[in-house]
């Protein structure tokens, strides 16, 4: 995993660096620190749909490519994370967000694993309370049972010393 | 809550049906194809020239008549596929506007010459900044468009006979006098 993710911030930087280097030579400016952290964090927010399990940062598709640079240049010329975000999902919709915002048709998808996991327990819970339920022993049951033991232990080293 | 025991017997067959559907639903659904957030909105700007000319083609010039905008490449191989189609359809009188999308003037032209041309107008996108702006994210993608401009349906890869009739077809005839039907 640690291996996985040190790659990935490997390939990261060096994506950025020839996305960095490719437009200070064509716009003369490059990214601040704090513009190549935000530049980075959103090209892996947002996923790439030629190949789905990429994320644009990853992916070496080149609507992919298409869309760093978009990213890049939208830093560059001054807008915000959330209007760069707002571009890409009236193009390709929310799918291309990791993190889709929560609406009217995402609610599902946010709450459903834990109406699951709700249900899961409410079901458990309910079986194992149905299912546990231990036989009372009365006290007059309990001396004849152990009277019967008794004795049948005895019959056993009975038959045993024969 | 005292139900009966047969009640109780009866939810992990609810719960495996429930899950049963929910695969089958999700099965039929290709995740390739991802919903357009641009159906029913107006087709995105643009302002592009005619292939191996420098007349230009803005999206003013597709209003007026429904037409379908139909994003190929001389490099797609699923645009051969449809082809057929295409030219079929140019035969009976819907209009198709080609977007030459990520590709060469020349290679366009051979393309079109060797196979056949369905498109009353083939434009120019090399760059591919019309479809980023129309949410194309692999050709072949059709767009249907009525005369307001609107984009009414969008097609993910080749089109065929069963949702040219299915779908695109009354689409089209609720805009215009076209023949549609039985061939």
């Amino acid at each position: 995993m640690r291996t996985f993710s040190g790659m990935r911030s490997v390939i990261c930087a060096v994506l950025l660096a020839a996305a960095a280097i490719g437009s200070a030579s064509a716009q003369g400016d490059e990214l601040t620190p704090q513009q190549a952290e935000r530049y980075q964090k959103l090209v892996n927010e947002l996923r790439c749909l030629v190949c789905q399990n990429q994320s644009i940062a990853d992916s070496s598709a080149p609507l992919a490519a298409d869309l760093r640079e978009q990213v890049l240049h939208q830093i560059q010329s001054g807008r915000s994370d959330a209007e760069i975000a707002d571009y890409v999902t009236a193009r390709y919709g929310d799918f291309v967000l990791y993190r889709p915002p929560f609406k009217a048709s995402t609610w599902l998808l946010w709450l459903g694993p834990f109406a699951l996991l709700l249900l899961a327990l409410g079901v458990a819970v309910v079986f194992v309370r149905r299912r546990v339920r231990p036989a009372p022993v009365s006290p007059p049951d309990a001396a004849r049972n152990a009277e019967r033991l008794r004795r049948l232990l005895d019959e056993g080293s009975r038959e045993e010393r024969r | 809550m005292r139900l009966p025991k047969y009640v109780w017997a009866l939810v992990p067959a609810v719960v495996l049906l429930g899950l049963v559907l929910l695969f089958a639903i999700g099965l039929q659904h290709d995740p390739r194809v991802v919903p357009s957030p641009l159906i029913g909105k107006p087709a995105p700007g643009f302002d592009l020239r005619i292939v191996g000319a420098q007349t230009p083609f803005r999206r003013d010039d597709l209003l007026g008549r429904p037409v379908l905008v139909n994003f190929f490449a001389s490099w797609c191989a699923a645009c051969r596929d449809e082809h057929p189609l295409l030219l079929d359809l140019a035969r009976r009188g819907v209009e198709i506007v080609g977007m030459d999308y990520k590709d060469t003037d020349a290679d366009g032209l051979l393309w079109l010459e060797r196979h056949g041309s369905p498109y009353r107008t083939v434009v120019a996108d090399p760059e591919g900044r019309a479809g980023l702006d129309w949410g194309v994210y692999g050709v072949p993608e059709t767009y249907v468009l009525d005369a307001q401009g609107t984009i009414v349906y969008k097609q993910i890869g080749p089109l065929d006979e069963q949702t040219w009739r299915s779908k695109i077809a009354p689409l089209m005839a609720a805009g215009s006098v076209l023949q549609t039907g039985s061939r």
